[in-house]
Formats: structure tokens, sequence, C-alpha cells
């Protein structure tokens, strides 16, 4: 199949080699599980279990809220302990309302619920089934799996792209699950293709995963679903890249995949999908990569959401060198996690434990334009132009430039000579602009507020006075009354 | 000779007619300045600069005769835009920056005596008589009356709480680099 | 808790030293070869420049307060002063190749901002400060017939004022422009003085490092190939001199020189590989840094067949330096689903519901 021409993009260290050849083993059930209520975009879940109660595995703990949220479900059986902060998987490490699930090792399922042939469910009990699974994507957005279906559905889906194109180094969890579980995945495909009734259905897989290309092929044989192998380059997994590369289609600034007929899953999202409504379970482990070079034996585990990074490390043979910096994600794009014990959650895909070789972040120096990051950019941004603004503060002029379109890949950082934080001034900023957004809504409130209370406070007086007047002129007519009485009298 | 004047006297009508009618037609009402400058004003009339609410204010601003630092709720980041929109250079040496603020009434000296909700201009604080009151963050402009407003020294200003929501990366090199795991 | 650090947690193997030190190593055999035609003025001349530079950056780097350490290693006051000497008279007085680094670094480098702020090519702008202020010290060309001057000629040349007139000479351009100007058309002065292989060897009349066009076209074509830079802005100031030589030498071969004589003389190869490619001083996107190079030949060819410098390499660039914002503000590369404008790409989908 013809590809598509793309811009920029870099070509960082695989490092993949570490994890590929390892298969997929489970991971001992670990004795306490955290289970954040908040794993995905949108609106938190609510928790609908108490401390103290018992849950069987896969039992819904915590149920979605609003339009845009997911549910969780308990990913092993046993006693809820506690419900309280629990540091995030995110850069900041702040707590967020966190289930303690105390397993009981028996890991007993909940009773499934199986439809006798899932391929003739009908598109809206296919979505209301993914929705209930609470499965979100899992290729790192964690974005609510049915809203985007349900989106697609009705505004209509030309082409369906599955994504397998992992392009973030080190990660191979999406390699090896199409390597073992190919037909699992090409179930889950056709589910979605039949939840949103695409004309094509394409799976784009990075050229450097011979042997994922060649099972799904094999996994494929008889469906429509064609295997497109596309070239290795970071970031091709970003869905709007990959969409690039098989249609030639972009997204428009601000818009969605569905504006151009498209919709974008993630390969681990579909078998995540097949799960959920062949076999009845719900979204409650995972497969993550655990790897980097201070780990003795990277490897590829299916964790239980909500197991601490810790355990991980340590099933894996803990670390053979002294870690400079423990990761959660890729190198690229994933986060420093401030302590071990954060938990894996149904958007994470890897647990890197580097050395400082791999990392490879001297000092910054000052920039010397060469553009590096210009070509590296795969938007079309002018990345140092951007940071120089950004760096006198003036947000309003890097916006006029682009910043929104930044999708923060970390490309331009990767590749910069002098070592300048790029992405992390294009995060700043774009996080300032939004505290400032807020906080210019919040001085419209209360000023409104202010308004309001001013109104309120004048016409309080008013009626006082008025209520006075009339009291007064009440008594005056009593009195004079009282005269004209006594007069008569 | 006659020609010249002629068409001297054309062009010096026309040209007159034609700023006349733009005088009319562009007119500008009120004083634009001083209605922008309100509109960044936190709003909330609290008295602090000693004007009569925020509209005193930007008039007084307006005319120079304040300066631009003189928003206690605003803060640095308002006197840096005041300051912006007047054109003029900044002088923020008498502005503590403790960030956004906002106010908290501790519950164990809190006596419910209604004085704070009260004085409220946004009515961001709870409460009833007798009962512990409680403050609506999202309505608070930390203009400090509750804090006057309260006998117990319940009340008092705190810096907003981070959460989840509100966090974002701080400015490259603000920060130490973490050393936590490579030391 | 210590704040976490951002993403990426893996970079390029590269630095600003490192792509300095490539370039100066894709400059070494050019200015070996010139040590071996012109023999020790030309090392001095260099040695003078290169220590010039260090001590003014070292200087500069104190006076504004920051540390000088780090900036002294990353090599690009190293370069700058290697480019300026290689565009020097091999025979040079010591003082022009000091005052020349002096200025290099301390006025249009540092005074603009130091590393990646100045406007100018440092190099070049110290050159043409040099040409105009010096004429007479900055058109010392000397013929290239070794064997060059001992050791102890070569200290009188340089630090001596001592004069090696017996070989003074004119450079092809110069040579060109002088008969000219006296009437003599180039069917007439240039039989005799110039051939084409004396171009391509090198031993021709010009600068210490200019001569050798092949291995400085060796040294460009080695950095393209190490991504260093791309090939637009060279081959864009290439074709910007060759195109309209070829053009007018056809018209009037008796008034303008053919592009072969072009190409292989004055600074042109080195300007093109080693000074357009200034990533500092030059447009950010791939067709800006073409634009750019095509108005740096353009300009070089103008002033050497107008001008009243046969040479117009280091004018040609300085002009194109000053015109580099302008370029990157209007070309920029299309964003991602949006038009060239930054308008939103049209939605294709309508919602059917």
């Amino acid at each position: 199949m013809k590809l598509f021409k793309l811009r920029g993009g870099v070509h960082p260290i695989g490092r993949k080699e570490l994890s590929a050849e390892r298969p997929i083993r489970a991971l001992p059930m670990p004795e306490r599980l955290f289970v954040p209520l908040q794993q995905h975009v949108g609106a938190a879940a609510t928790a609908i279990v108490a401390v103290g109660d018992k849950v069987l595995k896969g039992q819904l703990i915590a149920s979605g809220q609003g339009p845009i949220s997911a549910p969780v479900h308990a990913p092993t059986s046993g006693r809820i302990v506690a419900l309280g902060d629990y540091p995030a998987p995110h850069p900041s490490g702040l707590p967020v309302p966190t289930l303690t699930l105390e397993a009981d090792g028996e890991d007993r399922w909940q009773a499934a619920d199986i439809p006798d042939d899932p391929f003739a469910l009908a598109p809206e009990d296919i979505a209301a089934r993914v929705a209930a699974a609470g499965i979100v994507g899992l290729g790192g957005a964690a974005f609510p799996s049915a809203v985007k279906l349900n989106i697609s559905r009705k505004s209509g889906v030309d082409t369906l792209i599955v994504n397998g194109g992992e392009c973030e180094p080190y990660l191979t969890c999406d390699d090896r699950l199409m390597c073992e579980r190919a037909e699992g995945v090409v179930a889950g495909i056709r589910l979605i293709h039949r939840a949103v009734g695409s004309r094509q259905v394409l799976v784009g897989i990075e050229d450097n995963k011979p042997a994922a290309i060649a099972a799904m092929r094999a996994a494929a044989l008889g469906t429509d679903i064609q295997v497109v192998a596309v070239p290795a380059m970071y970031p091709m997994g970003w869905d709007k890249q990959l969409t690039r590369a098989l249609i030639g289609k972009e997204v428009p600034a601000g818009g969605r995949s569905a504006d151009i007929g498209v919709l974008v899953h993630n390969v681990a999202t579909a078998y995540a999908v097949y799960e959920a409504i062949a076999l009845g379970r719900p979204l409650v482990s995972r497969i993550v990569t655990v790897s980097g070079g201070a780990v003795k034996e990277p490897c590829n585990l299916e964790v239980p959401i909500g197991t601490p990074a810790q355990a991980l490390f340590d099933h894996c043979g803990g670390f053979g060198k002294m870690p400079a910096r423990l990761v959660m994600g890729g190198p690229m794009m994933g986060h420093e996690m401030p302590i071990t014990g954060i938990p894996i959650v149904k958007g994470t895909s890897g647990v890197l434990a580097l050395t400082p070789a791999e990392i490879g972040q001297p000092e910054p120096a000052p920039c010397i334009r060469c553009s590096s990051c210009v070509r590296a950019c795969p938007v079309g941004l002018l990345p140092l132009e951007m940071a120089a603004r950004i760096r006198v503060g003036d947000l309003a002029d890097a916006v006029d430039i682009g910043l929104k379109d930044c999708i923060a890949c970390g490309s331009c950082s990767y590749v910069c000579p002098a070592h300048i934080p790029l992405v992390h001034y294009f995060n700043h900023a774009k996080g300032e602009l939004t505290a400032k957004e807020k906080a210019k809504l919040k001085q419209e409130a209360t000023k409104k507020l202010a308004t309001e209370r001013t109104a309120r406070m004048e016409r309080i007086a008013r009626e006082r006075e008025e209520a006075a007047a009339r009291r007064r002129a009440a008594k005056e007519a009593a009195e004079a009354a009282k005269k004209m009485t006594g007069a008569t009298a | 000779m006659l020609a010249a004047v002629v068409s001297l006297t054309a062009l010096g009508a026309s040209l007159g007619l034609m700023l006349g009618v733009a005088a009319r037609k562009l007119r500008v009402e009120g004083n634009p300045l001083a209605a922008e400058l309100e509109a960044m004003m936190p709003g909330s009339q609290c008295g602090q600069c000693g004007f009569p609410g925020c509209a005193g204010a930007a008039n007084a601003l307006a005319e120079g005769s304040a300066p631009v630092t003189l928003c206690p709720p605003g803060g640095r980041d308002l006197a840096v835009a005041l300051a912006a929109k007047l054109g003029i250079e900044a002088d923020l040496s008498g502005v503590k920056d403790s960030g956004p603020l906002v106010a908290e009434v501790q519950e164990d000296i809190c006596i419910g005596c209604t004085r704070c909700y009260k004085v409220c201009p946004t009515d961001a604080i709870m409460g009833a008589a007798k009962h512990i009151h409680a403050v609506f963050r999202e309505a608070c402009t930390a203009c400090g009356k509750c804090v006057e407003a309260c006998p117990t020294e319940a009340t008092r200003l705190v810096p907003v709480p981070v959460t989840l929501q509100s966090w974002y990366w701080p400015k490259p090199g603000s920060n130490p680099v973490s050393t936590a795991l490579a030391a | 808790m210590s704040q976490a650090v951002h993403a990426p947690h893996a970079h390029a193997i590269t630095s600003v030293g490192r792509i300095m030190a490539t370039v100066i190593l894709a400059l070494v055999p050019a200015t070996l070869y010139g040590f071996w035609l012109y023999g020790w003025p030309a090392v001095f001349l260099w040695a003078v420049a290169l220590a010039t530079a260090l001590l003014a950056e070292a200087v500069a780097l104190r006076l504004q307060g920051r540390p000088a350490r780090p900036a002294l290693f990353d090599g690009s006051a190293l370069l700058t002063a290697w480019l300026l000497a290689l565009s020097l008279p091999p025979f040079a007085p010591w003082w022009i190749a000091a005052l020349g680094s002096l200025f290099a670094i301390a006025i249009v480098k540092h005074v603009f901002g130091g590393l990646g702020q100045n406007v100018f090519n440092p190099a070049m702008a110290a050159r043409v400060m040099l040409l105009i202020s010096f004429p007479v010290e900055m058109t010392l060309w000397t013929a290239t017939m070794p064997p060059a001057p001992g050791f102890a000629e070569a200290l009188a040349i340089t630090f001596g004022g001592a004069s090696w007139d017996a070989m003074t000479s004119a450079s092809l351009l110069g040579h060109a422009k002088t008969e000219l100007t006296r009437g003599v058309d180039l069917l007439h002065s240039l039989p005799g003085h110039y051939a084409l292989q004396d171009g391509l060897a090198g031993s021709r009349v010009g600068s210490l490092g200019e001569t050798a066009s092949l291995l400085l076209l060796a040294g460009g074509i080695f950095l393209i190939a190490r991504r260093i830079f791309t090939w637009h802005a060279p081959v864009a100031m290439l074709l910007g001199v060759a195109v309209p030589a070829l053009i007018a030498n056809w018209a009037n071969p008796a008034h303008f020189l053919g592009p072969l004589p072009h190409l292989l003389s004055g600074g042109l190869m080195l300007g093109a590989f080693f000074i357009a490619t200034d990533p500092v001083t030059s447009p950010n996107t791939a067709a800006g840094q073409f634009l750019f190079g095509l108005g740096c030949g353009l300009l070089t060819w103008a002033i050497r067949s107008f001008g009243g410098y046969p040479e117009g390499v280091a004018f040609a660039v300085m002009l194109m330096n000053a015109a580099t914002p302008v370029i990157d503000r209007y070309m920029k590369p299309r964003i991602y689903g949006r038009d060239r404008k930054g308008g939103a790409l049209p939605a294709e989908q309508e919602a059917r519901t």
C-alpha cells in the first residue's frame, strides 16, 4: 500500500531489544492494590463501595460520572481497606482519591455476562458494553473509548485506523500483544468495526516489528482488515501522524479525527474490547513493559491495575545498576515517578529505570538557532522561537506562532544540541495559559456575584427604607385619625 | 494666481469637512481607558485601595493619580497587566507576591457569629448563626474583609491549594533538578 | 519532594561543542593546505586569530558575569576566529588578525548578546571591517609558489612588518576588475593570468584558506553527510553565482567572467559551505535557507560584477544576515491541520445527525 509523506520526526535509539523477545508473563498478585478513581481523561469516577466491603474480581467499584468518564472495576477479589488520598501517577505526585484493595489471594471473577455471538450485537450495544467495561485508550491518552465510538457512530466513519505504531523507545507491550494474542486483537478490531461501520480498516504497525506484522497479517486473513507496515519513526504513534501516513489526510486544527471520517484506536484497546465483550471481562489489567538499563531482567508483564511500580521492578530482579530516573510511560512522553509506590493505571504502557548514560541530559546551553527542532517537529512549528518567547514571558506571542498546536511529543527536546528543555517550556506555558483563563473566568464570576450583592444590599436598604416610611405614614395616619376622632368627639 | 487660491481653499475646505465628519462618526463615548482598566480589576469592590470600589480605582489609574500596585487582591499579576495597559514601567518593589490567596475559616476557632459573611463582597462565605462557616473558594477574591471582621481570628488568607487539576509545570530552571535518585 | 524532571528522558547524542568540533574538523584539510602553500606566516596569523578570540571571549564573558569555562570549550569562538583567519591574506601583519578577532568576538558577537544572539556572522563582519579600514593590508596578495618563507623570515613578515614583495600579485577577481577599469576587456586581460587547474588545485592567489576550493567542497559535503547542515543554503549560493554568471558571460564574454572562474575564485566555496550555513545568522527553515543562499549568491555575483570591490562574499552574506529575520517571518512551515495562512483546514465530514 502506498504511504504518504510525513513531516518532521526523529529516530531515537530504540532499545526495544531489551524486552522485545520477552513473552508476556502474569505478575503474581500483589497483596495490596491502589486503584485511583481517575485513570482517564474527563471526570473522576465515584466510589460505590465502602471500606470493609468484599469485592469480586471485575466487580464495579466506582462508577463513571458525566458524559466523559469511565468506571473502575476491582482488579482482583478481596476487601476494600481504604478510600483516601494516594500519590497520583502524575509528574506532580499530588494525591488523588484512591481505593485500596487487599487481595484475598483467590482472584475470583464475578459472574460474566457473555453474549452468545458477540459479532451479532447491535453497534449501540457494543459501545455500551465498552463503556461499562471501563475501557480507555491504552496507548497512553486514556480517553474513554466508548465516547469515541459513540461520536464516530453518529458522525460516520470512513476509515478505522488501528494504531500499532508503538513508536516510543523501550516499549514492547503492544509488540508482544500483537505477536502473542493477534486473534484477540483482530476480534477486538472486528467488534469496533461493527460498532462504527467503517468502509475500511487499516492496522498501522512500524516496520521494526516484523513478527507482529506477520502475526497480525495471519490473524487478519479472511477479514477485511488490512495490516500496513509504516516506517519506524517517532512520533508515528501520534494518531494524527499515523492518519497522515496511511490516508494522507490531516485532522483540522482544533478538530477531531471524526472531522475527516477517521477513528483511531490502539491495538491494546482493541484487545481490551475483545476481552470485555467476548469474555465478559472489564478492564482490570494491562500489559506493561518493564525496561531500562538499570533493570536486571527487562520483561513484559500482565499487571493488575493498581499494582505499585515497585512490585514490577522487584519481579524483574530489581535494579542491576543504580537508576538515575524512574519513568512511567515511554522515555519521550512519559513522566518521572516521584516514588516507586505509584500505581500502574489503565494508561501505563511501561515503567522504566534509566541510567544516566541512557538519559544523557547535560546542562542547557544557549540556543545556536541550528533549527534541528524545526526539522524534527512533526507539527511544523518553530520550537526555538516559541521557547524564546516563553522564556521572556511573552505567552501571547508564543500562542500566535502555534503554541496551542504543539502535541508535546518532545522531538525538539530530544534533538536539541544545546539541551534546551523546549517541550518543558511549552507545557509550562500551556499550563500557565490555562491557569490564567481559569482566573479570568473566576474574576468574571466574582464580579457578577459582587454586582448582585450590591444590588441586593441596595434593594434591602430600599425595602427597609420603604417599610420604615410606610410605618411612619401609618403612624401619622393613625395619629391624624386619633386627632380627628378626638376633634369630632 | 486665482487658480492656486481656489484650489488650496477647496482642498482646505474638503479636508476640514472630512475631519469634521470623522470626529462625529468615530467619536468614543466616555473614557474607554477607565472602562478597560475596570474590566481588569477583581471587581469585588473591597475598597482596600482607598477608592470607592473598582471603578473609582480605575478612574484614578486612568488619570495617573494612583500607582498600578494599588490593588492587593490583584497582586503582582494585575500590577504588571495594568502597567502594560498604561504603557508605563511598573515599580513592583512594594508588591508582596504571595501568589493567589483564598480565605479559610479555622473550624476549631470559629464561633459562628456570621460577621464574616455579612461583609463578604462576593457572598463567598456560607453559614448561619451559631454554625461554623465555610469559604466557597471559587467565589473568594481574597480581599481580606472577613479577616478584619472576625472577632476570634478564625478567618485567614492562605495560598490556594494546588490540586491535580490546577497543577502545571513550573518554568524550566525555576526549580532544582531532581536529585533524589541520582545522589 | 523534589520537582520531577520533564520528559523526554532520552536525548540524542549531540551538543553545541560537538557540532563546532565537526565543522572545525571539516576545515582542517583546507587549513593545512594553506599552511603548506604559505608556510609559517599563515600559521602565525592563524594562531594569533585563535588566541585573541579565546581571550576576547573569556574577557567578554567575565565582564557579563557569566561563567567563561563552558563557553570557551563549546568551540564557537575558535570556529569564528578560524574562519576569519582563513579569509585573511596570509602575509598580513599580526595585528590584522588580532583586531579582526577582537572585533568579531567582542563587538559582533557579545555586544549583541553572545552565542546565538548575533545578527551578523562575526567572521564576515570582522573581515568587512578590516577590508574597509585597512584596504592595503587586506589586499596584500601573494603568489602561491612554494617554497614558502622560512621560520625567521615568517616572524619578520607577521610580527615585524617586513614585506615579501618579491612575489606580490593580484587575485583573479582583482585583476579582472583592474583591467576592466583600465579599459582592457576580459578577452585580452585573462589569457596568461588564469588557468582552470590553478583554481581547482588552490594554487591561485587568494586568502589563507579560501583557495583550496576542492578541499573546502569536500569539507562541506562531509558536513552535509554528517547532517550538521542541509544542502539548501550552499547549493543555492553556488547557483546564485553560477546561473547569472553563465547568462552574462554568454551575452557578453568581454565583460563578464564565466561561471567556473566565479565558483573557484575568492571566498565563494568557503562562504557557501561555512558562512552561509552559520545557523545563528541564517533562516530556520529549509526553504528560507535556500532563499538566503540564493540571495547571498546573487549579491556576490552582482558585487563582483558591478561593485567597486573585486570580491563580494562577505558583503553579500552580511546583507542577507540582515534580511534573515524577514525571511524567517515569511518562510514558516505549514502547521499540521492548518493552511499556509494559519487557518484551520475545513472538516470533511458533516455530522450526519
